[in-house]
């Protein structure tokens, strides 16, 4: 008895995995897909903003698969599929932003950060060494240190 | 004190940055297509299929193009309001009924009212994404060239249309 429910307990986990498999891509042909799975890799969906094209599963996302992959179909480039969802939704479609003036802030503010902490770090060290001024030994020091390092020098 | 000048300095330029940055709407991407020409499209009319309906045939005259859908709940809130700017005549709005089946618009229209001059179906979203909709409702002003003036991303609020579209508009009719 034990046994039987047991089987019985293990057969519907099993299936529930034969029902999860993956979906089925919608075009037939594997290479297209991979290209297309490739490019939505770059692209931002810009319903869920963080996630990209190829991730998301609204129904935006779906509709500019669908259509880079009509567009694929019919021979154009990567650069020229990029260009035409750019065209229509800005350069923010791209996750990877370009380097160009208007994203020069992005791309580089970090390393201008970078500089302006280093020269504080450096100028703040210096103002310190400064105020530690190197004072000179007085008499009485000098004649000690000589005492120490004479009484060093005698072989024990 | 003057050792507190610098801090002090970074701190309110580090507030001001922020308080710029989270008083931005992130989902209002600005749109690449203003003082673009509008795309062209040709679609058949939401109320009688056969007729069709196209952003050439607009030439000469600044409209409205809202892009509404009966999924969408910003437009549900939209839509009271559209009533009031149809009627003040300033501007004529069309409507892109976007990604929608056809009953389901014609049954939110029936229920809630027709504020449209007319309404064209997008049902598979092609004239959306050349105008890059992403998220209904969105509305555009086309000048007499065809050409986009502005666009509002999310529900037309009083004050848009007050401030924005209706002088925006009357200097376009000039």
């Amino acid at each position: 008895m034990k046994d039987a429910v047991l089987t019985l307990l293990l057969l519907c986990a099993f299936a529930f995995t034969v029902s999860g498999q993956e979906a089925k891509p919608l075009a037939d042909d594997p290479e297209l897909e991979k290209r297309l799975a490739n490019l939505a890799k770059e692209l931002r969906c810009l319903v869920c903003q963080n996630e990209t094209l190829a991730d998301s599963q609204a129904d935006l996302a779906q509709d500019l698969r669908a259509q880079i992959r009509e567009q694929m179909k019919a021979g154009k480039t990567d650069k020229e599929i990029l260009a035409y969802l750019t065209d229509r939704y800005g350069q923010f479609v791209l996750y990877r932003p370009p380097i160009q003036p208007t994203t020069y802030l992005l791309w580089f503010g970090p390393f201008v950060f970078l500089l302006a902490g280093l020269l504080v770090l450096f100028r703040y060290v210096k103002h310190r060494r400064q105020m530690i001024p190197e004072a000179p030994l007085t008499n009485e020091q000098r004649r000690r240190v000589e005492e120490i390092l004479k009484e060093r020098e005698k072989p024990a | 004190m003057s050792r507190f000048i610098i801090p002090l300095g970074l701190f309110l330029v580090l507030v001001a940055f922020l308080a710029i940055g989270l008083s931005r709407d992130p989902h209002e991407v600005p749109s690449p297509l203003i003082n673009k020409p509008a795309p062209a499209f040709q679609l058949p009319q939401l109320k009688d299929p056969t007729k069709t309906f196209s952003a050439q045939e607009m030439r000469g005259k600044v409209w409205i193009l809202n892009v509404w859908a009966s999924w969408c709940v910003a437009c549900r809130d939209e839509h009271p309001l559209l009533f009031e700017y149809a009627r003040t005549g300033a501007v004529p709005i069309y409507g892109l009924n976007y990604r929608d089946k056809r009953e389901d618009a014609l049954a939110w229209l029936g229920e809630l009212g027709d504020p449209y001059v007319l309404s064209a179906s997008d049902t598979d979203a092609r004239v959306g994404i050349n105008y890059g909709v992403y998220g209904a409702p969105e509305s555009y002003l086309i000048d007499r060239n065809g050409v986009i003036r502005f666009k509002q991303i999310g529900p037309i609020t009083p004050d848009v249309w007050e401030k924005t579209i209706v002088p925006l508009a009357r200097e376009l009719n000039k």
